[in-house]
């Protein structure tokens, strides 16, 4: 059993204990504990269950390439699933529970998987679900759903506060032990502006530790002089719980920072996501210990050699009284050794090289430790933890030579340097033939801008293994950072420590070599997916000899793994199976974010009211607090209708049609865009920008226009005020406006930049407030100032003047084909000019209106909406404007695209209205059925509704739509199709339902 | 009728680590045109009475000034019930010199950020290089605020000036209010 | 996540500043003109694995169009320069033939 030790523990204070939860289970650390070391010190060696056989599992490692110790953490709106004990800092109060069994840990039905793992080789899924089709939908995947996944889904909305921050440095250091601190060190030196990251609470990585001597002191005070001497230089920072997370294009970085995952609810964000323009990028991420294949090395007490001495130096934990150490190269001695000096027993080293020799085994071997050689572990005895190891021959099949009983086994499969944020953004990895693991190929760095690297590895992270070779190495490289960004200033001293002697690792892939088929298939390489040996083996038999799609076939290294623990084993193994060598296989890709990152950090502030920007017109407020149903249109938001007590959506409506057509509606309609152009080239401008012919118009009048982009297509339309000679005013869409704004800019810099035309985006100067009915003109009259007269304001023109002491600018357009007045008046006074012609229409009956009456209103004429009877494939000939395209101008944009044959078939679909027989509303979108099949086999078509509603002025339903050939189709019956076998008769018609003549609009 | 002029955060004021709030109505003039002419430099400078800025250079005393905008284009501030007749001064100025005047006081908000580390708040939102280095009193910057566009100048070594188009103002507040929280200060600049 | 530097306001922009347009240097063809070059003109498009020339849009920003010579593969700028051009500065392509000899973009080498 795992335990605390009575002495020891550099990270944990013993004056403070922490009480926390584990299963509902109260126990208790200390402070600097991790969840993990906590849990350990517990006792509880028994974590979770695998994903695929629910195999009882138990903490493997001591940092964020931990596979087994996912755990749920916390609850309502703090809980989250998949947090690694690992890296969770303790504190009170922290509740954890185990995923991914039930009913309970101890005691997981879903176990009965691990028995019939031998139905549930790799590639399961897609063997066994194949037939028949319609299966998949109904069966397999819901289940499988149900099944999947490791931890819960929050239900509740979450609790914290995230950020972003943008920072820009010359040199971004990421990792800080000790080639980090010496990157940085060295950089700033320089006189370079650098940021300094490390991932965990604490600074110095594995040096401490491991008990290097770096300068002629110990390294934990080596890091503790060099921290503060960092802190003492006003152009370094320093930020620890901050992970780099990844490396993009053009020195682009993202750090994860976790402000208060330690400490939560103390107000700070919980998160902030650092957005990093680097110039340069030092990755000192060091290197992360492999594991070794050997059988039922997934069995909870099996460890890797570096964490269990993690664990008793950092934390005064022993994982177990007696545990077996089993390795294949030096390192992993010092596990033996650290263990030996708590007091603890090491039965033996099983060291699979056949012969070893160097200072570190000396120094185990003068312990008293007995050492194996060319030994292997054949299989790990015991059935929910460690209860001892079979002891085989490496070069063998497995046979048994000894069982030696322990508790706990630590394994050392060599180091592989972290090269994930290397390779991010292209970095080329190369095989290291004496360390027997992929390193940075220093010849293939990711570029930059510039086209030079931008990144480059520094310490264990380039594959410099000895502290005095990694400390050389990431001191040359935080120099040679700083110089790239032009910082040259001193040179400080190359921190030193003693050559280390190594007696040289054996890559040892499978233990023992020659293990049997029964052995494999308990050899576990990825154990957060629960890939073996065995599946790798039978990917490559089955054909799935590329790296990448034996990592798909199998799942292997996916998920938040990410290679971590499994990538190399998995390679080799997957090499060994090809005959092939390992770095011809080469890995898979290593994606951002090295370990997970919170949603939340991601979305940053972006959330509740601020998760986009709403976009407010200046008569928001009034609209809320008179019953706004609101419509989104862009960002903005428009009234749909204003409800009263009790009013359905649909009658509101209606009320409001009606309204507006016997008395006076008001419409907000500040949303339109307003744009200015002007100069001496502005006519002939507006007349490549317009179907129309601008240039014409005349000062103080108006003219409704069409746009369409090069490929003849119509996008925008809206009316054109001219307001001098130099001068035009031009009405966008409400969800055109920054576009169509864009598509001028666009034109006048990039092709006609020696035109004489500005443009400026007026669209939110002004509030524009629509009255509209008959009795329009009575209201404005009662607010008095201009003369709004049909014979001094005649349709179709406009006047700048005063209403009721507001400066305004007042148009004779109509989109409702009732007579109306759109009046303009500075933003910040529209609300103010609302209220005023609320006030002075009361007597008329006025009330506000929404955008469904306005659409039905506009329907009701046969006018068209951007949007609706426009798709990006409908020209303006479609909708029978060919009134308002120029036959006199030479050109326009979209003209020659609409002399193409195709634009010009008699055969298109064009505009016409629809009229069902018995009065109903036709669905929208619907399609008219044609005789016959396309060459798909679908039943044709010959054309759709775009418009329809119920048109309260009419008493019936009214639509628009494209039919081949309608203009000369009036008074035929087509069919329309809708929902639920539903079909349709309706008539074709002449768009204009209402007031064909006009007489209303222009009086 | 300027007393019913109201701006769209109506005076809100959010005390986080840095101050946000809102400075009311401000009258501003975009003017387009060739900015290396006298007629442009004369027609901004004699009614801002603040000297031509250069590129990517805002020049402001009080509640007057001119930020650069783009290569044809500055920005001239006077006080909102000003803005009538400075217009009509520019344009008298401008008279038959090809440009582009246009009164946009209304179209935007402008939102001040005070405080030892406004900084920051700033830099939580714009990819912008903030940095004392990079920027300081006397430079102006078009960029983003989290997802709008909108520009920014110091006014002194601890506060800002932003400027957003009006229909965001409450957007844009309440991103800086959320990057203003007490106990998120960065500790950064 | 590029920067490129817009040539107009003098800013080293972040990519989430920019907007990007398509491939620069179109020339149009408009009413009259052959169908095959009408199509070239609105359709047919570079996409080339290597030397590009772009059009890009400071529209957070100064709100002005300016070109950009990028190589695709590696996301190297050889520089950037305004849109008022019928073809690429000089330097720009002396900077390109230094770093891929031999490279070509429709008629430019």
């Amino acid at each position: 059993m795992s335990t605390r030790l009575a002495t020891g523990g550099r990270h944990i204070d013993r004056a403070r204990a922490v009480e926390f939860s584990f299963n509902g289970k109260r126990l208790s650390g200390f402070a600097g504990d991790t969840l993990a070391s906590a849990l350990l010190a517990g006792g509880q060696t028994l974590v979770g269950r695998s994903f695929k056989y629910h195999r009882p599992r138990g903490i493997v490692a001591s940092g964020p390439e931990e596979p087994n110790a996912l755990v749920n953490l916390g609850k309502s709106g703090r809980f989250e699933p998949n947090q690694r004990a690992t890296t969770t800092e303790l504190f009170d109060g922290l509740e954890a529970t185990s995923q991914n069994h039930w009913p309970s840990l101890e005691f997981d039905v879903g176990v009965i998987n691990n028995h019939l793992s031998r139905f549930f080789p790799a590639g399961f899924y897609y063997k066994t679900f194949m037939a028949p089709r319609a299966a998949w939908k109904h069966i397999f995947e819901p289940i499988i759903r149900r099944s999947a996944g490791l931890g819960k889904a929050p239900k509740d909305r979450d609790a914290d506060i995230y950020e972003h921050f943008h920072a820009h440095v010359d040199v971004l250091v990421i990792g800080g032990g000790i080639a980090g601190l010496a990157a940085a060190r060295q950089a700033g030196a320089a006189g370079a502006q650098v940021l300094l990251v490390e991932q965990s609470p604490h600074w110095g990585g594995r040096a401490p530790v491991d008990g290097a001597e770096i300068d002629g002191m110990d390294a934990g005070d080596w890091v503790k002089n060099t921290v503060e001497e960092l802190e003492g230089m006003e152009n370094i920072r320093l930020r620890t719980r901050a992970m780099g997370a990844g490396v993009y294009d053009h020195g682009y970085a993202l750090v994860y920072e976790r402000l208060s995952d330690h400490a939560p609810e103390d107000g700070r964000p919980r998160h902030r996501l650092w957005k990093v323009r680097a110039r340069q990028i030092v990755t000192a991420t060091g290197a992360i210990e492999r594991p070794l294949s050997f059988a039922m090395n997934d069995l909870p007490g099996v460890m890797l050699a570096s964490a269990v001495r993690d664990y008793v130096v950092n934390h005064a934990v022993s994982p177990g009284d007696r545990t077996v150490v089993v390795t294949n190269n030096d390192d992993a001695y010092r596990t033996a050794i650290a263990l030996k000096e708590a007091g603890l027993e090491v039965p033996a080293i099983i060291d699979a090289r056949p012969q070893a020799q160097g200072p570190l085994i000396e120094a185990a071997r003068g312990l008293g430790i007995r050492i194996e050689f060319g030994r292997a572990v054949a299989k790990v005895r015991g059935s929910a933890r460690v209860e001892g190891v079979a002891v085989a021959t490496q070069a063998g099949e497995g046979a048994v030579l000894e069982d030696i009983a322990c508790d706990a086994v630590a394994m050392s499969g060599g180091w592989s340097p972290v090269v994930h944020l290397w390779s991010h953004c292209g970095g080329k990895l190369v095989w290291d033939e004496a360390h027997h693991h992929f390193r940075p190929d220093p010849e293939k760095a990711p570029t930059g801008a510039d086209g030079a690297a931008f990144v480059r590895a520094a310490g264990t992270a380039n594959g410099a293994m000895t502290t005095a070779e990694a400390l050389a190495d990431a001191d040359a490289q935080g120099r040679a950072a700083a110089e790239a960004t032009g910082h040259t200033k001193r040179r400080k001293a190359v921190p030193r420590a003693a050559a280390e002697d190594f007696a040289p690792m054996a890559p040892v892939w499978m233990m023992p070599q020659g293990a049997d088929i029964k052995l494999r298939q308990k050899m576990w390489l990825d154990y957060q997916n629960d890939v073996k040996v065995s599946d790798v083996q039978l990917a490559a038999r089955e054909g799935f000899e590329s790296v990448e799609h034996t990592k798909r076939y199998t799942t292997l290294g996916m998920a938040t793994d990410q290679g971590k623990l499994s990538n190399i084993n998995g390679l080799a193994v997957l090499a060994g199976s090809l005959n092939e060598p390992i770095p011809q296989v080469g890995t898979t890709t290593f994606r951002p974010p090295y370990t997970p990152i919170s949603m939340g950090a991601i979305a940053g502030e972006a959330r509740g009211e601020i998760f986009q920007p709403l976009r407010r017109t200046p008569m928001h407020d009034w609209h809320e607090a008179n019953g706004a149903y609101w419509e989104p249109v862009g960002h903005w938001r428009r009234p749909y209708c204003y409800q009263r007590d009790g009013e359905g959506i649909e009658d509101a409506v209606h009320r409001e049609v009606r309204n507006t057509r016997n008395n006076v509606g008001l419409l907000d309609a500040s949303t339109l865009g307003k744009i200015l152009v002007k100069g001496p080239d502005a006519g002939k401008f507006l007349d490549m920008m317009y179907t129309n012919m601008m240039s014409t118009l005349k000062p103080g009048r108006c003219r409704y226009g069409l746009m369409c982009t090069e490929n003849g297509f119509l996008t925008d339309d809206g009316v054109v005020a001219r307001l001098d000679e130099d001068t035009f005013l031009c009405h966008t869409t409400s969800g055109g406006a920054d576009r169509i704004h864009g598509h001028m800019e666009e034109w006048l810099q990039t092709e006609w930049w020696d035109w004489k035309v500005y443009t400026a985006n007026l669209t939110e100067q002004y509030a524009q407030v629509g009255v509209v009915g008959p009795m329009a003109r009575e209201v404005l009259e009662l607010m008095g100032g201009m003369d709004v007269s049909a014979e001094a304001l005649p349709f179709m023109a406009f006047a700048d003047g005063v209403l009721a002491g507001f400066n305004v600018r007042v148009y004779r357009i109509s989109f409702s084909g009732e007579m109306s007045f759109e009046i303009a008046v500075d933003a910040h006074k529209g609300r103010a000019f609302w209220d005023a012609v609320l006030e002075a229409g009361a007597e008329f009956g006025a009330m506000p209106y929404g955008t469904e009456a306005l659409h039905i209103m506009r329907a009701e004429k046969g006018f068209i909406m951007i949007g609706d009877e426009t798709d990006g494939t409908v020209i303006p000939q479609d909708l029978g404007l060919d009134w308002a395209i120029s036959k006199k101008k030479a050109d326009y944009l979209g003209k020659r695209a609409q002399e193409r044959s195709h634009m010009t078939d008699p055969d298109r679909w064009q505009l016409v209205g629809l009229e069902t027989e018995d009065g109903s509303v036709l669905p929208d979108g619907a399609y008219a059925a044609a005789d016959g099949e396309n060459a798909n086999g679908q039943k044709n078509v010959q054309g759709r509704v775009t418009s329809t509603y119920h048109s309260p002025t009419l008493g019936k339903g009214i639509a628009m739509g494209l039919v081949k050939r309608g203009p000369d189709r009036m008074g035929e019956v087509l069919a329309f199709h809708g929902t639920g076998g539903r079909t349709y008769r309706a008539k074709i018609v002449s768009p204009v339902f209402y007031d064909p003549e006009g007489e209303k609009q222009n009086v | 009728m300027s007393e019913t002029a109201v701006s769209p955060l109506a005076g809100a004021v959010y005390e986080g680590f840095a101050r946000v709030a809102d400075a009311g109505p401000r009258g501003m003039i975009t003017i387009r045109g060739d900015l290396a002419s006298t007629e442009v430099k004369n027609a901004a400078t004699g009614v801002a009475g603040v000297d031509f800025p250069g590129r990517g250079e805002a020049n402001c005393v009080g509640e007057k000034g001119i930020l650069w905008m783009s290569p044809d284009e500055i920005l001239v501030l006077c006080p909102y019930g000003e803005v009538a007749e400075t217009l009509a001064t520019v344009e008298a100025t401008l008279a038959g010199k090809h440009h582009l005047a246009a009164n946009v006081s209304d179209a935007r908000a402008l939102i001040t950020v005070t405080g030892v580390d406004a900084r920051e708040a700033i830099a939580k939102l714009t990819p912008a290089d903030v940095s004392p280095a990079a920027f300081r009193p006397g430079q102006v910057r078009r960029t983003r605020l989290a997802q709008v566009p909108a520009a920014f100048w110091m006014t002194g070594e601890e506060s800002f000036d932003v400027i957003c188009f009006r229909s965001v103002a409450r957007y844009v507040f309440g991103i800086l209010q959320a990057a203003a929280i007490p106990g998120s200060e960065v500790g950064y600049f | 996540m590029l920067i490129l530097h817009c040539p107009c306001c003098g800013v080293d922009a972040d990519e989430t500043e920019l907007a990007a347009g398509g491939e620069a240097h179109l020339k149009r063809f408009g009413p009259g003109s052959e169908d095959a070059d009408f199509e070239g003109y609105l359709f047919l498009r570079e996409n080339p694995k290597g030397v590009h020339f772009e059009r890009w849009r400071h529209v957070a920003g100064c709100g002005k169009w300016f070109h950009a010579a990028r190589c695709t593969v590696t996301l190297e700028v050889f520089g950037t320069y305004p849109a008022q051009t019928l073809e690429p500065p000089r330097e720009i392509l002396d900077a390109i033939g230094a770093k891929r000899p031999g490279w070509s973009w429709r008629t430019l080498s």
